[in-house]
């Protein structure tokens, strides 16, 4: 499955600036991210090309950091596509914690990060149902 | 084992003959020799002779530390200069500093009480102490000092600060016993993990730590974490430094040491005496001192007496570990809260690290107390909603225990500054 690294981060100056500075120091290239915020604090979730090595450097730098499995999922890139991804995800009841879209894409597709309850369970629905999702390997290297 | 079982296992009739002897000794002298005291005691119409049992010390003033920033530097001593061989002075945080000076049998003691307290601790000839309390005018580097050469244990004069060398000397030089505050303890074991070594591979086996209030909570993680036994050790530069109380290893309060302090317990608001058992401010007054004799010295340190025998065998009177300090406590909305509460609080919650900041502000005409908490990797969640999940059971847990509503503020690690001495827990921006 593809690893995300989440970070905490407090609603302070410049704290995503320096989260990005430091990856970028180590040559990691973000992939894809969102940020969850409230008025106190957010938690900042990345894709990256190497996801051991950002959630080592980022610990070493003393943030808060935690890998999470989450899916990327191929959706055609045409009105109704993502409806029709959730639509098959609301029949097989697979619960959804979050999703957030990818930055670069793949041709006509659009690629969009599925945070789910049940990983096995959805990539499961996902095979059955014709659904198609990258392998960790496929999105770090995009 | 004991470093001087005479007096410390003395028997309680025996012992409190001696504290009579040496009260009346103290109190003649100071009536004597020191102009503050016998004006006070003149004033509330007291005679030295007045003095003629344990009890009788309710009938003498109070002594405060604003007494000994009156008489600034040197007002309070009772020998001539000539006799003082050592002067200490606290930190003067909140104005100027109090300062103490000994002769040379005061060093004498103080020396005999941290090799009695060291002892009581487990240390021997054998250990390789550590000895990270600051040295210089503050007492607990010397204090320690003398008393872990006087046990002729190897003694690492390694002094507060550089985190970093302190624990390359632990681990080169083998320490077995470490001295220092406890949230230093915990500083050091970060630094250990970032370090990448496991305080299971030092030679660690005790730590005694003083100079702030810490709760039982705090023990068990500091126990855990570092892989060893805390005992809590009591002193104040007022009274002689560290080593005027110790635990021993049954770790069901500190032994006070009564041949050479006598202490009471009152209630801070009236300055009633209460009777054994009951929670309310230290009073200390001092039975050997002679360049600086106390008398009836408000400790503002906030804890119980137990004078029930212990299974260690010593006699000496039990205090309960420091509950917190008068003056420590934030009067928020009317209700008492001293920091204390919170960490015990913080550390009742699985995964949640002790640090923490108390912050205090005036809203309008209101009071809101603010607490701040280090998210660590064992409770944070790419989930917004279970992070929030997080600060509300704590905002619940804090509220329960401390009476009043509070907001809770998860903070990065590390955004709480560090001590290597005392621990700074509160914030106070209200403009009275």
């Amino acid at each position: 499955m593809v690893k995300q690294i989440s970070i905490f981060l407090e609603n302070k100056a410049g704290r995503l600036a320096s989260v990005t500075r430091v990856l970028g120091e180590a040559g990691i290239n973000i992939r894809a991210l969102s940020i969850a915020d409230t008025s106190d604090f957010g938690v900042l979730r990345l894709i990256v090309n190497e996801p051991s090595l950002a959630y080592r450097i980022l610990n070493e730098a003393g943030f808060t950091v935690s890998e999470t499995e989450v899916m990327a999922v191929r959706i055609p890139d045409s009105p109704g596509g993502l409806a029709g991804v959730l639509e098959v995800m609301a029949g097989a009841g697979v619960n959804i914690e979050y999703l957030y879209a990818f930055i670069g894409t793949t041709s006509e597709d659009a690629l969009v990060i599925f945070k789910v309850e049940d990983v096995e369970e959805a990539a499961r629905v996902f095979a059955e149902r014709d659904v198609q999702f990258l392998d960790a390997e496929e999105v770090y290297a995009l | 084992m004991y470093w001087d079982a005479e007096m410390e296992c003395m028997p309680r009739e025996e012992l409190d003959q001696l504290k009579l002897r040496r009260l009346k000794e103290t109190v003649f002298r100071v009536y004597a020799f020191v102009p503050h005291y016998r004006d006070k005691m003149d004033a509330a119409g007291i005679k030295p002779y007045d003095i003629q049992t344990l009890e009788d010390i309710k009938y003498l003033p109070f002594t405060t530390k604003q007494d000994l920033r009156d008489n600034y530097p040197f007002g309070l001593f009772a020998v001539p200069m000539s006799d003082v061989v050592r002067i200490h002075s606290s930190s003067g945080t909140t104005g100027k500093p109090t300062v103490v000076g000994y002769t040379k049998k005061d060093l004498y003691t103080w020396t005999e009480l941290m090799a009695r307290a060291l002892t009581c601790a487990g240390a021997t000839r054998h250990s390789m102490i550590q000895n990270a309390y600051g040295y210089g005018l503050f007492t607990g580097g010397l204090g320690v000092h003398y008393g872990a050469e006087r046990i002729c244990a190897s003694v690492i004069p390694s002094s507060g600060g550089n985190t970093k060398r302190q624990v390359m000397l632990m681990q080169d030089f083998g320490t077995t016993l470490i001295t220092c505050t406890p949230s230093y303890a915990l500083y050091m074991y970060e630094v250990m993990q970032e370090m990448g070594i496991s305080p299971r591979d030092l030679k660690l086996k005790a730590g005694i730590f003083g100079a702030e209030p810490w709760t039982e909570s705090m023990r068990r993680d500091i126990e855990a974490r570092l892989g060893i036994d805390a005992y809590d050790i009591y002193g104040l530069s007022e009274i002689i430094g560290p080593g005027v109380a110790i635990e021993c290893p049954q770790k069901k309060g500190l032994h006070l040491f009564e041949d050479h302090f006598m202490p009471e317990i009152i209630d801070p608001g009236s300055g009633e005496v209460l009777p054994p058992g009951a929670e309310g401010e230290l009073v200390i007054t001092t039975l050997t001192k002679e360049a600086l004799p106390v008398i009836r010295y408000r400790t503002r340190d906030l804890t119980s007496l137990d004078y029930q025998g212990c299974s260690c065998g010593r006699s000496h009177v039990r205090m309960h570990k420091v509950m917190g300090r008068s003056d420590d406590m934030i009067i928020i909305r009317g209700v008492n809260v001293f920091p204390s509460m919170v960490e015990s609080v913080l550390l009742s919650i699985p995964g949640v690290e002790p640090h923490y900041l108390l912050i205090v502000d005036r809203v309008g005409t209101l009071d809101e107390l603010e607490v701040w908490v280090e998210v660590s990797e064992k409770v944070f969640s790419d989930q917004v909603k279970k992070l929030e999940e997080l600060g509300k059971l704590i905002r619940k847990e804090l509220e329960g225990t401390l009476g009043i509503g509070v907001k809770v503020r998860l903070v990065e690690p590390r955004s709480i500054e560090r001590s290597e001495g005392k621990a700074k827990r509160i914030i106070d921006r209200r403009k009275l």
